[in-house]
């Protein structure tokens, strides 16, 4: 049974952590469109793959996962906005949870932009 | 919209954009009474009486990057078409509660869905907004309230990995036992 124990233990394990979480000024994002057109389209368990691939890969700390609006483009919904530093935004379109890893192993860990996903490709 | 959890993550969009401190998502669930209802009530900056009325029409959003706002119309649809109803209040200022309620067995009924994975996300991506989320059934009922986390974890957020986690699987075991230990 998770109890607010555990909870306290936490707290001190992330306490020991916290500059190394709090500041990251390198660390990447993606962004799931959560508006009502994307969660239609199925952005819910994009971000669920995102996170659970991010979090396997013990990335948490260089990626973060957000949620952000409708951007304007809801006939290629899931969009996924990949920010990197330095790096141009990569917009990945028609997402479904079997590209995350691909995403994540190609372009958030070894700097490939997936081509295939952007927009680019259905435009 | 496939599960009516994906309503309330939408619909609870809104709360947050329109600056919420704190949202209260209430499922409550009886096959005894063959009823479903859904509340989601909010602190945010509220609404006038003409928004109000505004905002069930399909075409009326107060976003400028698109021309339709579909978040409250799909949910009263889901739950009118059940024979269910569907309402909305607020005030400027104060906030806005949204609240629909379901006839468990029409025909047209969407399945509730993975409401713990809408309640976890919300929380995850929104670690400044207070949630407190409330599902009961015939069996019981659980509350998970980040106001009582907060005062526990102190200034470690609750987007800490391990934090999320925890939230997970208190849902989960509590699910578990509001649905009598069977499979969800």
């Amino acid at each position: 049974m998770k109890s607010l124990a555990e909870l306290q233990a936490i707290r001190d394990k992330a306490k020991a952590n916290i500059t190394l979480r709090k500041e990251n000024p390198n660390a990447a994002r993606v962004y799931v469109g959560m508006a009502t057109c994307g969660i239609a389209a199925g952005a819910r368990p994009v971000l669920n793959a995102f996170t659970e691939e991010i979090a396997k890969r013990g990335l948490q700390e260089d990626i973060m996962v957000t949620q952000t609006g409708c951007i304007g483009i809801c006939q290629y919904e899931p969009v996924v906005e990949v920010e990197i530093p330095g790096e141009e935004k990569v917009t990945y379109v028609k997402m479904t949870p079997e590209r995350v890893a691909r995403v994540v192993n190609d372009h958030l860990v070894n700097r490939n932009v997936v081509t295939e996903f952007t927009i680019g490709a259905y435009t | 919209m496939r599960e009516l959890s994906l309503n309330v993550m939408d619909v609870a969009q809104n709360s947050v954009r329109a600056e919420a401190d704190l949202v209260k998502i209430t499922v409550t669930e009886s096959d005894r009474n063959d009823l479903l209802s859904i509340s989601i009530e909010d602190d945010g900056c509220g609404m006038t009486e003409e928004q109000v009325q505004q905002v069930i029409d399909p075409f009326f959003t107060t976003r400028t990057t698109r021309k339709v706002g579909l978040g409250v119309p799909l949910f009263k649809m889901s739950a009118e078409q059940t024979g269910g109803s569907f309402s909305i209040s607020s005030k400027v200022g104060e906030g806005t509660t949204t609240a629909a309620s379901y006839v468990k067995s029409h025909v047209d009924m969407t399945p509730l869905g993975d409401i713990n994975s809408t309640v976890e996300i919300l929380i995850r991506c929104n670690p400044d907004i207070d949630f407190v989320f409330t599902h009961t059934t015939d069996n019981g009922s659980f509350t998970l309230d980040t106001r009582e986390l907060r005062e526990v974890l102190g200034d470690v957020s609750l987007d800490t990995p391990d934090v999320v986690e925890w939230i997970k699987e208190f849902l989960e075991e509590q699910t578990q036992i509001i649905y009598g230990g069977a499979d969800i």
